[in-house]
């Protein structure tokens, strides 16, 4: 595979998230421990960027023609990790020691011990500044082509850090800086809307001069279409693009949807069994 | 070599040098680079400076980005904002990912003066010391600011250095070789050492002075780098004279005197005084006025010295 942009497929990007909530599932259960809940809200958004939209080589992770991918929620980590192995940047195998020590896959990514992951995250609110400073490196070394893609929680919009990188990126004109918001509703406490109410996210992002899209996170062609275009679009107007996906926590196991208690915590054994096979997910030893 | 110069004074010139000479060096600061000096670096190379505005969390994230992404990236503010305001993003995402980052922050210490307690940082040695990967030089002169800043942009990893506000007396020769892990002695003598770092070096050679004219001989080392220790100086030092006087511009609580004295402890015990500030937070006041408020004179690291051998 060359860094060159990826033909949108919407039933292998379908494919490629349903393999990726199989691979969620069953790591987090051998883990024994981890964050399924907003991991199954962002599969169809991480499908779509490593599954079409995005430009990489899983062959050469340090290509200086790729786009990034900057996971600022990072609790959601078996997402990405999915992806990395289905789209082979490692073996599948890696997913179960999840968690475990002397993996490579650490509960939160860390980008000194993973091939893809771009730089470590877990503290919440950090992802948006790196990606900004990643888009600035990438503007001084005049490459045009790259995007650089971050993904945001919603409850992680509570931090001040993201704000300020929001102010940021949209002074210095980052067009090459695309926001992504699983804006699935929950945090640990519950309802985003109690717990600490963020209002009308795009309207936001929108008030600190970004361009502010809004998706179903779930549907794949739509994803394909909004995240597809948002680079163009951001050159278009001349201001970073923001894409607020209306997610559900959980999205595709019936007993962890729209509950937020299943924000941090794995499924047993007996649970997973049923995840797989309510998600369809071809035998998996557990 | 005299007369008096502000550390800080290095920082924007030495990072222009730094990028003529073909350095992939970027700036990012927040809304203080006419005190920091970057504004020199922002003159001359306005692609490469980035201001973040009053952001410190922020500003830190982006030069993690753009040393994520290849650069050698300084970052700075005032010390107490650059250090304590943005922790977490300098735990997290610079030193647990190991970046390129070198936070050089200006305004370290009571040498601050007038603006108070709240823009006097006494505290940011521990806060750095203590991060795994993080390496933390405090020069004590101009020579050796510009060359600290040399040394964190040739080599890899996360860099603390430490700079002024105030005029210091100059004691290095422009050029003055430094290393990470090196210390200096700037005058040997056999009863006792004194370890000091930043604006106590200039400090503690005046205190030899006292001390001299009191029969007493005293070792002056330039600590420098204050992670990782030069042990190997430190103990030698140690070894010949018996006795250890540290000090420093900083709380002695997670400074240049818990350093030594961690490495004293579990090599070569030997008596020991830490001159530093005591548990306490700065006040406003002019730059030599604080030093004798908080006993950081020569005076003081002289006292702290004959009290020392008095009693051992
Ligand atoms: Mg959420």
């Amino acid at each position: 595979m060359t860094a060159a942009r990826q033909t949108a497929d919407p039933a292998a990007v379908r494919a490629l998230a349903q393999r990726m909530r199989c691979d969620i599932v069953t790591m987090l259960a051998e883990a024994g421990s981890g964050h399924p809940g907003g991991s199954l809200s962002a599969a169809d958004i991480v499908a779509a960027l490593y599954g079409a939209v995005m430009r990489h080589d899983p062959q050469r992770p340090d290509d200086p023609r790729r786009d990034r991918f900057v996971l600022s929620k990072g609790h959601a980590a078996p997402v990405l990790y999915a992806a990395l192995a289905q789209t082979g940047y490692f073996d599948g195998d890696h997913l179960l020691t999840l968690r475990k020590l002397g993996s490579m896959l650490q509960g939160h990514p860390d980008s000194t011990k993973t091939p893809g992951v771009e730089i470590s995250t877990g503290s919440l609110g950090q992802g948006l500044a790196v990606a900004n400073g990643m888009a600035l490196a990438l503007r001084i070394d005049q490459r045009t082509e790259p995007t650089v893609y971050c993904m945001l929680g919603d409850g992680e919009l509570q931090e001040g850090e993201v704000w300020e990188a929001a102010m940021f990126a949209s002074h210095h004109g980052l067009t090459n800086v695309v926001a992504i918001v699983d804006n699935n509703g929950l945090q640990i406490d519950g309802a985003c809307s109690e717990v600490m109410c963020l209002g009308d996210i795009a309207a936001k992002f929108a008030a600190f001069g970004w361009e502010a899209a809004e998706c179903d996170g779930h549907d794949v062609d739509a994803l394909l279409a909004v995240l597809g275009g948002s680079r163009e679009r951001a050159e278009v107007v001349g201001r970073p693009v923001a894409v607020v996906c209306r997610t559900v926590k959980g999205k595709g196991v019936s007993f962890m949807e729209g509950d937020a208690d299943w924000h941090g915590k794995a499924p047993t054994r007996e649970q997973a069994a049923a995840a797989l096979a309510e998600l369809g997910c071809e035998e998996v030893a557990l | 070599m005299s007369g008096k110069r502000a550390t800080r004074e290095a920082y924007g010139p030495t990072l222009v040098e730094l990028t003529r000479e073909g350095a992939d060096i970027v700036v990012v600061e927040a809304d203080l680079s006419k005190s920091t000096t970057t504004a020199k670096f922002a003159a001359a190379y306005p692609e490469r400076f980035f201001n973040a505005g009053v952001a410190e969390q922020n500003m830190i994230g982006t030069a993690a980005g753009l040393a994520s992404g290849g650069k050698v990236a300084f970052t700075g503010s005032f010390a107490v904002f650059a250090t304590g305001r943005a922790y977490d993003q300098i735990r997290n995402t610079v030193c647990y990912s190991k970046l390129d980052v070198k936070i050089a922050p200006t305004h370290a210490g009571i040498t601050v003066g007038p603006d108070g307690g709240s823009h006097q940082m006494l505290e940011d040695i521990a806060l750095m010391r203590v991060l795994p990967g993080m390496r933390v030089l405090v020069p004590a002169d101009v020579h050796a600011a510009a060359a600290a800043i040399r040394l964190a942009a040739a080599t890899p990893g996360p860099f603390y250095v430490r700079l002024g506000r105030a005029a210091v007396p100059v004691i290095h020769p422009e050029g003055v070789e430094v290393g990470v892990g090196r210390a200096a002695v700037l005058r040997e003598g056999d009863d006792v050492t004194v370890v000091a770092c930043g604006v106590m070096v200039a400090e503690a050679l005046a205190a030899a002075d006292l001390l001299a004219a009191d029969g007493i001989s005293a070792e002056v080392v330039d600590a420098f780098s204050i992670k990782p220790l030069d042990a190997e100086t430190l103990l030698a030092s140690a070894r010949k004279t018996g006795a250890v006087v540290t000090a420093e511009e900083h709380s002695v609580i997670g400074g240049l005197g818990s350093a030594v004295a961690e490495l004293l402890g579990e090599h070569r015990p030997v008596p020991m005084r830490r001159v530093g500030v005591r548990d306490s937070f700065g006040t406003s006041g002019e730059p030599d006025e604080l030093m004798a408020h908080y006993g950081l004179t020569a005076a003081d690291i002289a006292q702290a010295v004959r009290e020392l051998i008095g009693s051992s």
